[in-house]
Order: C-alpha cells, then sequence, then structure tokens
C-alpha cells in the first residue's frame, strides 16, 4: 500500500485517534439513554456496562490525539468542546435508539467491526494504539458476544421482534460501508504500520455477521448506496442533538468540577 | 418495568460467585434470564461489575431443593442443647495461629 506523502504522520494519527475515540464516545452515550429504560433490569445494567466500557475507551483514544496534536487539548477539551463537524465517528453510531431491536442491530454491526478492528490494531507498530487496542479488545469480545446473541433470539423470537430486527437490519445495513472505505487518512496510518487496512476487515466480518443472521432466520440486505462522510465530519442532523446534550453541563460551567 | 410483554415468563436464576481463588462460591443473589446462556451472561454483568469474582455459577431457582421453614424446629432445634458439639472445650496451646 502506498503511503499519501502529504500526510504528516502525527496529522494522520490525530485524525486516526479521533475517528476510534470519537465512535466509541458517540456510542457510550447513545446506549447510556438506555439507562433507567431498558426492557428489563438485568439488560439496563448490561447496556450501561457496555456504554461505560465504551465511554473508557474513548478517553484513552481522545486522550492519546491530544497528546499527538501536541496542542495542549486533553480528553475533555477533545470531548466537550468540538461541534458536530470536528467529530469523526462514523455515521452508524450516530443513528437514534428506536427501540430495542434497533440498539442491538446496530450495536452488532459495530462491535463486530470493532472487534476485528481492535484484533488488528493490537499489533499496530505505534505501541500506545496496540497497547489501547489490546486492552479494549477484551471488552469487545464480549459485546459482540451480547449483542449478537440477542441479534439471534429477536430474529428467532416472536413475529413482532422478528419483524423489528429485520427492520432495523434493513435501515441501518447502508451506514456499514463507511466502516470499511479507507480515505487518505486510513491509508496514511495503514502504510506506516500504525492502522491497518480496513477493506480487508470485511470478509471476516461479512462472515461472523452472516453466522449470526442464518441463526437469527433473518435475510442480509443486498449492498447499495451507502451513507458516508462522518469519518471526515459530515454527519447527519442527530449527532447535534446527541452532543448538545453531553455538552452541556461542562459548557455552561467551564472548568468546574464535581 | 416489570410488566414488560414476556417478563413473567423468563425463570428464575440464583447465582453464586467466586470471589477468588481457594474460596467457595458464594450465593449472592438472583435474576431474571430466558435461558442459560443469558443467565450467565446477566450473572456477569450484574453481579461482577465491581471486579467481584473470578467464577460464577448459575442454577435455576426451581432446582433448588429448600428446606420447609415450617420443620425448622424438627430440623435446627436438636442441635441447640448439644455444646459439646462445638470445639469449645479444648484448651488451645500458645503459639498457634489462625484457630
Amino acid at each position: 500500500m502506498s503511503v499519501p506523502p502529504d500526510i504528516e504522520v502525527d496529522a494522520a494519527l490525530f485524525e486516526f485517534a479521533l475517528r476510534l475515540g470519537d465512535s466509541a464516545l458517540v456510542l457510550g452515550q447513545r446506549i447510556s439513554a438506555w439507562t433507567g429504560h431498558a426492557p428489563v433490569v438485568e439488560e439496563d445494567l448490561a447496556l450501561t456496562n457496555v456504554a461505560l466500557d465504551l465511554v473508557g475507551q474513548a478517553r484513552l483514544w481522545l486522550t492519546l490525539a491530544g497528546d499527538v496534536e501536541g496542542a495542549g487539548r486533553d480528553e475533555d477539551r477533545l470531548a466537550y468542546y468540538r461541534d458536530a463537524s470536528e467529530y469523526r465517528n462514523v455515521l452508524l453510531v450516530e443513528r437514534p435508539n428506536g427501540n430495542f431491536a434497533d440498539t442491538i442491530v446496530r450495536q452488532f454491526l459495530f462491535d463486530t467491526w470493532h472487534f476485528y478492528l481492535l484484533q488488528r490494531l493490537g499489533s499496530s507498530n505505534d505501541e500506545r494504539v496496540a497497547g489501547i487496542a489490546q486492552k479494549s479488545v477484551r471488552e469487545v469480545a464480549y459485546h459482540v458476544r451480547r449483542s449478537g446473541d440477542w441479534v439471534v433470539r429477536l430474529g428467532d423470537g416472536t413475529d413482532l421482534s422478528r419483524t423489528r430486527v429485520q427492520a432495523a437490519l434493513d435501515e441501518l445495513w447502508p451506514y456499514t460501508g463507511e466502516l470499511f472505505a479507507p480515505d487518505d487518512i486510513d491509508r496514511a496510518v495503514a502504510g506506516r504500520g500504525i492502522g491497518c487496512d480496513l477493506a480487508a476487515l470485511r470478509e471476516p466480518w461479512l462472515r461472523h455477521v452472516d453466522g449470526i443472521l442464518a441463526d437469527a432466520t433473518l435475510a442480509r440486505p443486498k449492498d447499495g448506496w451507502m451513507h458516508s462522510g462522518g469519518k471526515s465530519g459530515r454527519h447527519t442532523e442527530q449527532l447535534g442533538y446527541l452532543l448538545a446534550e453531553m455538552q452541556s453541563v461542562r459548557r455552561s460551567i467551564p472548568g468546574d468540577r464535581w | 418495568m416489570s410488566d414488560a410483554p414476556g417478563r413473567a415468563s423468563w425463570p428464575l436464576w440464583e447465582v453464586f460467585v467466586r470471589s477468588g481463588h481457594g474460596l467457595s462460591h458464594k450465593h449472592v443473589g438472583s435474576l431474571h434470564a430466558s435461558d442459560a446462556d443469558m443467565a450467565m451472561q446477566n450473572a456477569r454483568d450484574v453481579y461482577t461489575r465491581r471486579n467481584e469474582g473470578t467464577s460464577v455459577w448459575v442454577v435455576k431457582s426451581s432446582d433448588v431443593i429448600a428446606s420447609d421453614p415450617s420443620e425448622r424446629d424438627m430440623l435446627f432445634e436438636p442441635a441447640h442443647d448439644k455444646t459439646y458439639r462445638h470445639p469449645t472445650y479444648y484448651t488451645v496451646p500458645e503459639g498457634v495461629k489462625h484457630l
């Protein structure tokens, strides 16, 4: 793979760390909204655990991004003082929670990608990236199992749950293309052995997804036109509302502690 | 949450957590789950989230055979006046620890 010469390594790594951190943070924020609202108390706690794992991972990535940037921005500065156009998360994670099936399908599609990505980043030749990935992949291995189990339960469940989970799959599928479409930033970090080839993740991802969908008796949607833009800051309107809520306290009393 | 559809049909499970190597599993509580796999995952999420465990058992509550409270006197009362069954009449030699 050729390295685009015009992207300096730290600039690429900064963007790359933001993408990973922002995707984890936005999804963590999304599913934390289920706290107190999940169908059963056991699931309430389980979703909260996943949200906390993701926010914890986001802290590590954003701290790394701030260090690499060298402009004095720490994790909080990056999380609370960037607007939607400066966020670099994939579009999939900012989709609304919807019903429980929507949340589970979004989680399943992301978790599976996240797992294979972190697994590869575990052998990154940047030891900071490798360290965060190795720590995170143990958590994400559990996330994948949980969300996959739920897809099977809902798909192979009642008529209602099956209808809802298939609808969620059909709606969210066009957001999966972005996960595997490398741009110059991705190519710059992959070419230096810091990142990995995103396109190559699709094959193991699809194999796992197909296996779960078969068990769930669900139909995989056809690949058609795919949404993209999240990684370069072009987001759906949904992200603005999420950030407004997440950032409001910090921005109204800057620097306060509680 | 309790009136969610299907909630009533999920069986109850008892959860036992072993907090460290060499210790025995201890009953920590119960939860609802539709089957054993879900029970194990829920047990992990509900009862080991603060680093409590190294091993978890889940047992269907309906599989637990419990003593009948009305038979308590018959079962346990006779032991009360047999204090000689307690090792309290021994003189503990000096210097012996961990007794």
